[in-house]
């Protein structure tokens, strides 16, 4: 193929990958990175770089939406990025270390455990019941809601920093956001409600991903003319997606999108274990 | 009176924050444009060959050839400038915050923010 479709098509891909990343939350690295060497052929190396690149696209660009309205938790964010950014160097500098077939199949396994997340959302509550911890770390907040702002409490914050490190790890290893494993923290381990978990999520995949990206571009892992149409089409499909999640994603769009990463993830399995990477 | 001054409440952090995301990534992108048009009018039709990995020269790993890339003002170096800004837009937003925080006059978070930043830099300046 010509550089001139391949980018064409890259940047169809890009586009995709912006839009359901912002969409579910899980960011754009878990579609990007599998179609890019499945249907493409594409390095999983090339294709990590570019896909750690547009996650600091998409964080950056759904996030400029999400923060002016309230929704992310700056300081909740703050301190466990301390965790998320830690993790992401010791996973990047470990990607060295595994061959690209092992991390095919960890990549695979991360696809199945994002579909099944996709299909069993937590249901949106608030939770109130003080915690002495994150009082003092002023880390309770409020968000917008059809009723109006709603106040909520944190709770469980050694659980939720060391999951946080565990996705900060992941992220560097993989080249992908760790959206989902983010959002498990929050939602389900410090009970955030759902929509600040995902919008904070979303707010912290920039900077974990900045945390591996001085290693991956010293690796080579980050080659400009390919990133440039994953960007260029990730941008404005980010964009798009933060404007539809307003209005809360269709249980129809969430079936679609698992049963996409879940067919997505066997496939990353299959390859992975028949030594294809 | 004095502290009212200096104070900036949390929606104005909100905003300003959202403010630096969205100029970072609106420049990074006009530069990874007109970087990736001059890259395909000399490349359209040379093959697309990312199916094996081969690490570029070692000038392109690192800031420096990079910034001699940039000077030069060729189609890599404006790709790379445009990436490079990408990568610096969380990097900003943190420090930005840790000004606010600082401003605030909130230890506990300058503290937090301070080590965040602190992990960053060791990251970017390591490679």
């Amino acid at each position: 193929m010509d550089t001139l479709h391949f980018t064409f098509f890259i940047w169809l891909v890009g586009i995709a990958g912006g839009l359901l990343g912002a969409m579910t939350g899980l960011g754009g690295g878990v579609i990007i990175i599998p179609v890019l060497t499945l249907l493409f052929g594409v390095d999983i190396r090339y294709a990590m770089g570019a896909s750690l690149i547009s996650v600091i696209a998409t964080s950056s660009g759904a996030a400029s939406v999400f923060v002016r309205e309230g929704f992310s938790n700056i300081r909740a964010g703050m301190f466990l990025e301390m965790a998320t950014t830690a993790g992401a160097i010791i996973g990047a500098l470990l990607t060295a270390m595994f061959a690209p077939a092992l991390i095919a199949v960890i990549f695979g396994l991360i696809l199945l455990f994002s579909a099944y997340l996709s299909l069993n959302p937590p249901a949106d509550r608030v939770d109130r019941l003080p915690d002495s911890f994150t009082a003092r770390f002023r880390m309770n907040g409020s968000y917008p809601t059809a009723e109006g702002k709603k106040e909520y409490s944190v709770h469980n914050v050694t659980g939720g920093f060391s999951l946080m490190f565990a996705a900060g790890a992941l992220s560097g290893l993989l080249g992908i956001g760790s959206g989902a494993m983010k959002v498990l923290a929050m939602d389900r381990v410090m009970r955030m409600p759902f929509k600040v978990s995902t919008t904070t999520s979303n707010f912290m995949i920039g900077v974990t991903a900045a945390a591996s990206a001085g290693i991956y571009i010293a690796r080579g892992y980050i080659e400009p003319p390919l990133v440039m149409p994953v960007i260029l089409g990730v941008l404005p499909g980010s964009m798009l997606g933060a404007f539809i999640l307003r209005k809360a994603p269709s249980k129809k769009l969430r079936m679609v999108f698992a049963f996409a990463i879940l067919a997505l993830g066997l496939e990353m399995l299959y390859k992975g274990f028949t030594g294809r990477f | 009176m004095e502290e009212k001054k200096l104070a900036i409440s949390d929606e104005k952090l909100e905003v300003f924050i959202s403010n630096i995301l969205r100029a970072g990534v609106a420049l990074s992108a006009v530069f990874m444009l007109s970087g990736g048009v001059f890259y395909l009018v000399q490349n359209a039709f040379a093959p697309a060959l990312y199916h094996t990995f081969a690490a570029r020269p070692g000038e392109l790993l690192n800031l420096r050839g990079m910034a001699a890339n940039i000077r030069a003002f060729n189609n890599l170096g404006i790709m790379q400038l445009g990436l490079l800004i990408l990568i610096a837009t969380p990097v900003i937003r943190v420090v930005m915050s840790l000004a606010v925080f600082v401003i605030q006059r909130d230890r506990l978070y300058t503290a937090v923010t301070f080590i965040v930043l602190g992990i960053l830099m060791y990251s970017i300046f390591r490679g």
